[in-house]
């Protein structure tokens, strides 16, 4: 269980609550219309962002922690790629902060580079891959990196829908696997509905508690109607 | 580097074109016109000796200048703390003041009857003595110090955001975060910021002969100067003149060769902000941001009380209209080199070669103000009476020494804007102006603010060409701080050396803040 | 583009058309005479009641400066006259063959030394002098040697880019000859730093870097007189002081010759000569009365040596000073 306990945000000009609790091994959507916080509700669980109230994991305070304590792996809308390093190298920082990677770590990122459909491409630079196969890069690091917290800032937002359902098909199995939490920020309903078991709404300043994909859906709340139009 | 080229529409690159030849009629024609008029041979006793001292200088200059500079940036980079804002926009003021005014700051801190030495002396303890090659390294320190850590802070502003917070997430140690960003951050920036110093530095004469202590401290622009008014050698001083451009050319070739550009991938949320929470590394920063503070802020205090200090004894007349006319040659010649760097920069992104242009226009900061002088007024005089052009020139030859500063920063920046978004502009259609004002301006307003209230702020306060222009009824601000200092009148000086501090720095300030928020 | 015409529109007043249809007098000169504190003002006012006509000053740098715009402008000069060349440049001066004889060659001068030039007319004169605190230094120096000798600190000007600095150099090969490379060898401990002009040197000095500074004599007047402070003196040499004079001549190519002339006469006026003493800080060449803080100063006589030095003995001696303090 992560829990959200009395959760506010304060930033210039800007603010958000939340107050609620979000079910482990699962996928959770968080929609809302742009600017309403969801990125920045991401940014205060992963660390980055200060705020007042308890973050808790699995009973634990992690509010207090370190981003890079916290049980969470992050990917961003972009620049998840150092451009300098190679592809098996931004892997490998996963797993080796340092890099001083051994050959079995060599070998944990091929099979992470091969499970996002990218073996063989290890010694490219990021430059020489598309938009879609640099998000599986950093997918890849975040399946070596073995976080039970998986925080998805949209990072599949420039891909075509096609693309983008693979992408999140390929997230989805993965996760299972790792039996990880996954939290998705979109601004697609299709996403939501492709993947995730329930759903967060963000509006006025408030991120409702998660409801079923379904009745997400079928008796959507009053903010959430206006945001659909 | 992004080698795409962009649509480039005829007229546009005509202008380019025009802003080149502009260039070529300041850098080679003067040296021109010097060598036609014959001369007395003779290159000057000292003419091997003032190369050498002028390369260890400049040198050693650079080299101290950006050393320091690099501790610093980084420290402002990922620190926030209140008057943050204020430091870096107080790291403009040194380099725009009037050489002779910081030597009077400088002095008022470190020389012998500066603030230290008075403490000293309390301790039965002799005068500082910083004459010499170290006095001549610490005016040039105190002057250059400043614009490489801008130079250099604009490197960590420009990594994404993302990156920093994926090194915290990753845990990235020491060694990993600087080989990710410090080292190519520094590739990137430190060659600009060594060849920009080491040409403000080999430029540089009565600050150098000031605090140098004697004969031994002679540029080569002081021998120029002594070839040109006292010996009237002009073939001599065009001589000289080619070796300085010479040396200028052969350091940014070297600084071309070196700089690579910033590799780094364009993102909307940009800036290096790390809380660290460990003691040690904030504590150090901290000493870092204090001392530089210190060492750059007790001089312009020191000029600041001096300052208010003249002015209760009164304002001198004709302070008003010098404010004016310096002000609109400093508006003048800012929009004039604003209008050259955005053209110059558009034909060197567009044409075979362009690093050839971009080398070329660095050769301006080698140029002397004194041989550009004497050359545009042989020029000249056959057809009108230089005086009647002596604001005019006065502006054209301010913006072209402002020209290479602004390209070096402005240049990198709109190669990002284009390769993040010439793409996308493409797509749009947008060329030529709309180009231009929907694309490239909302990217590279910072560093655009920065370059024009640099121009803006050197345009005030030099000294320039105007002297040997100079009509009788119009004078600038340093003119006139000048004949003041000329006739005893030190305190009235002092006072205009404020206010032109203050309007100089006000103007950066406008500039500079315009370009960072709205 | 609205800036450029206007800053061109500033700077028409000379050059373009004058109000009135009065004969016009160019006399190109340094800066410090133009400034409103200078003699410039008062002289034009001077001469104007009573010349019909209209005097243009125009700064042009310090008297090097002018020379060597006179060069530069050669026979297409808007001068008149030049006003503010010194002895140590004249020679130069009249080689460029660019001046006209004096009409009426002035009569009976009051300087320190026999003067006679059918060219360039003195119209002020001073003293180098090294200046001291006098509340700070009681042991004095009285001569170059015995500056050497001590362990006060000086502050010079560069004779490459300054006249002082030119003038002190010239005074020292006149005092010693063949063994002023002694003496700037011996002065080398002396000397904190060497300045581009006067006005860094002396603004220095002022603020405590050094016990004395090249300057002139009668810059304890200006203290005396503008600031009401009597704690600077200059130290008196036995060797003798160099001796500075200012002149001016009329250009061969002036087509207000006559008006020229009338100047230039004027310069021996008690008009003329009673304005210089409190804002040019010099010595009138007339013995108009001096103001009463004048009588304070030290009266010293010239080094003997060439007044009017040609432009290849300056350069030597250049050259020795170069040569000897880059040991």
């Amino acid at each position: 269980m992560l829990e959200l306990d009395n959760l506010h945000i304060a930033l210039k000009g800007f603010q958000l609550s939340a107050d609620f609790s979000i079910r482990e091994n699962r996928s959770t959507a968080i929609l809302g219309p742009s600017g309403g916080g969801k990125s920045t509700l991401l940014m205060a669980l992963a660390g980055f962002t200060p705020h007042s109230g308890q973050i808790r994991w699995r009973g634990h305070n992690i509010s207090g922690l370190p981003p890079s304590n916290r049980p969470i792996s992050m990917l961003f809308q972009e620049n998840n790629l150092f451009p300098q390093l190679s592809i098996a190298q931004n892997v490998g920082l996963g797993l080796r902060p340092d890099l001083r990677l051994s050959a079995q770590d060599k070998s944990g990122v091929e099979e992470a580079l091969a499970r996002v459909g990218l073996e063989g491409r290890g010694a490219d630079l990021p430059k020489q891959l598309s938009g879609g196969e640099r998000q599986r890069v950093a997918l890849a690091r975040t399946v070596l990196r073995q976080k039970p917290i998986w925080l998805l800032d949209e990072p599949f937002a420039a891909l075509g829908p096609a693309l983008r359902r693979d992408m999140l098909d390929l997230v989805e199995d993965i996760r299972k696997v790792q039996s990880a939490t996954l939290l998705l920020v979109t601004h697609a309903p299709e996403d939501a509905r492709h993947i995730a078991k329930s759903c967060i709404f963000i509006d006025k300043n408030k991120a409702l508690p998660p409801v079923e994909t379904e009745r997400f859906f079928s008796q959507p709340a009053p903010g959430f109607k206006d945001y659909l139009g | 580097m992004g080698g795409r080229p962009e649509p480039v529409t005829r007229p546009s690159k005509i202008f380019g074109w025009a802003a080149l030849f502009a260039v070529a009629l300041l850098v080679i024609v003067p040296v021109l016109a010097l060598l036609s008029k014959a001369g007395t041979g003779g290159g000057g006793a000292l003419f091997w000796p003032a190369i050498r001292f002028t390369l260890l200088q400049a040198s050693l200059s650079a080299l101290i200048s950006v050393a320091l500079a690099v501790p610093l940036a980084k420290a402002l980079a990922r620190r926030r703390f209140t008057g943050r804002r204020l430091m870096i926009s107080l790291l403009g003021a040194p380099f725009i003041l009037p050489s002779i005014v910081a030597v009077f700051g400088l002095l008022a801190i470190w020389g012998r009857g500066g603030v230290f030495s008075d403490l000293l002396a309390m301790a039965d303890l002799g005068p500082l003595d910083i004459y010499g090659l170290k006095g001549v390294l610490l005016a040039h320190v105190f002057f250059n110090l400043p614009l490489a850590t801008r130079l250099l802070l604009q490197g960590w502003q420009a990594v994404p955001a993302e990156h920093f917070r994926l090194a915290t997430q990753l845990d990235l140690g020491r060694p990993a975060r600087f080989r990710l960003f410090d080292l190519p951050i520094l590739r990137s920036t430190v060659p600009t910021a060594l060849l920009l110093v080491f040409m403000l530095a080999m430029s540089s004469f009565a600050v150098a002969l000031a605090l140098g202590g004697g004969p031994k401290a002679s540029t080569i622009e002081l021998a120029i100067y002594q070839a040109l008014r006292f010996e009237f050698d002009l073939a001599g001083a065009a001589r000289l003149a080619i070796v300085q451009l010479l040396i200028g050319l052969t350091a940014a070739a070297l600084a071309f060769r070196l700089g690579r550009g910033a590799v780094f991938g364009g993102s909307l949320h940009i800036g290096y902000h790390e809380e660290s929470r460990q003691i040690w590394p904030r504590l150090l920063d901290g000493v870092v941001i204090v001392a530089a503070a210190l060492f750059i802020g007790l001089p312009l205090l020191a000029i600041l009380l001096n300052g208010l200090n003249g002015l209760l004894t009164g304002l001198p007349p004709g302070l008003f209209g010098a404010l004016k006319t310096s002000l609109i040659v400093a508006l003048t010649s800012t929009l004039l080199a604003l209008g050259l760097v955005l053209l110059l920069i558009h034909l060197i992104n567009s044409v075979q070669g362009g690093g050839r242009i971009e080398l070329f226009v660095m050769l301006l900061m080698a140029t002397s103000p004194f041989v550009i002088g004497t050359g545009l007024f042989i020029l000249l005089n056959p057809f009108v009476s230089p005086f009647a052009l002596a604001l005019p020139i006065t502006a054209l030859v301010n913006a072209a020494l402002a020209l290479p500063l602004m390209l070096r920063i402005l240049r990198p920046a709109m190669q990002r804007a284009e390769r993040d978004y010439g793409q996308l502009a493409d797509t749009l259609g947008l060329s030529g102006w709309s180009r231009f004002r929907w694309l490239t301006w909302p990217q590279i307003r910072p560093e655009l603010g920065f370059a024009t209230g640099l121009a803006a702020a050197l345009s005030m306060g030099d000294l320039g060409v105007i002297t040997l222009f100079a009509p009788p009824d119009t004078q600038t601000l340093p003119l006139l701080m000048y004949r003041l200092m000329g006739s005893y009148r030190m305190d009235a000086a002092a006072g205009v050396a404020l206010i032109l501090l203050a309007s100089s720095f006000a103007l950066f300030y406008l500039f500079d803040k315009g370009g960072r928020h709205a | 583009m609205k800036n450029i015409l206007f800053a061109a529109a500033l700077s028409l007043p000379f050059g373009g058309v004058m109000a009135q249809n009065l004969p016009e007098l160019n006399v190109y000169t340094y800066d410090s005479f133009v400034t409103d504190w200078g003699p410039g003002p008062k002289i034009k006012a001077a001469f104007e009641a009573e010349c019909t006509c209209t005097l243009n000053f125009i700064a042009a740098g310090d008297g090097a400066a002018l020379l060597s715009r006179l060069r530069l402008e050669g026979a297409r000069s808007k001068a008149d006259i030049a006003l503010g060349l010194d002895n140590s440049l004249m020679e130069q001066a009249r080689a460029l063959g660019l001046f006209a004889p004096l009409a009426a060659p002035p009569q009976e001068l009051n300087l320190p030394v026999a003067w006679q030039d059918d060219t360039f007319m003195p119209y002020d004169w001073g003293y180098l002098a090294f200046v001291y605190d006098n509340t700070r230094l009681q042991d004095v120096p009285d001569s170059f040697t015995a500056l050497a000798a001590s362990d006060l600190d000086i502050i010079i000007q560069d004779p490459r880019s300054s006249t002082p600095g030119l003038g002190l150099a010239l005074w020292v090969k006149a005092a010693y000859g063949d063994q002023a490379s002694g003496i700037w060898a011996d002065l080398a401990d002396n000397i904190v730093t060497v300045t581009k002009g006067w006005s860094e040197a002396y603004g220095m000095f002022l603020n405590g870097e050094a016990d004395m500074v090249l300057s002139y004599t009668t810059s304890p007047a200006y203290h005396l007189i503008a600031e009401g402070d009597n704690s600077k003196s200059a130290a008196a040499f036995i060797e003798g002081h160099y001796l500075q004079i200012e002149v001016a001549a009329k250009l061969a190519n002036s087509p207000e010759s006559e008006l020229a002339d009338r100047f230039l006469a004027f310069i021996t006026s008690d008009a003329f000569q009673s304005i210089i003493p409190e804002t040019n800080w010099m010595y009138p060449v007339t013995d108009t009365p001096l103001p009463e803080g004048f009588a304070s100063l030290i009266t010293p006589k010239p080094v003997s040596g060439d007044l009017t030095p040609s432009a290849t003995a300056k350069s030597a001696v250049v050259e020795e000073w170069v040569a000897a303090l880059s040991q």
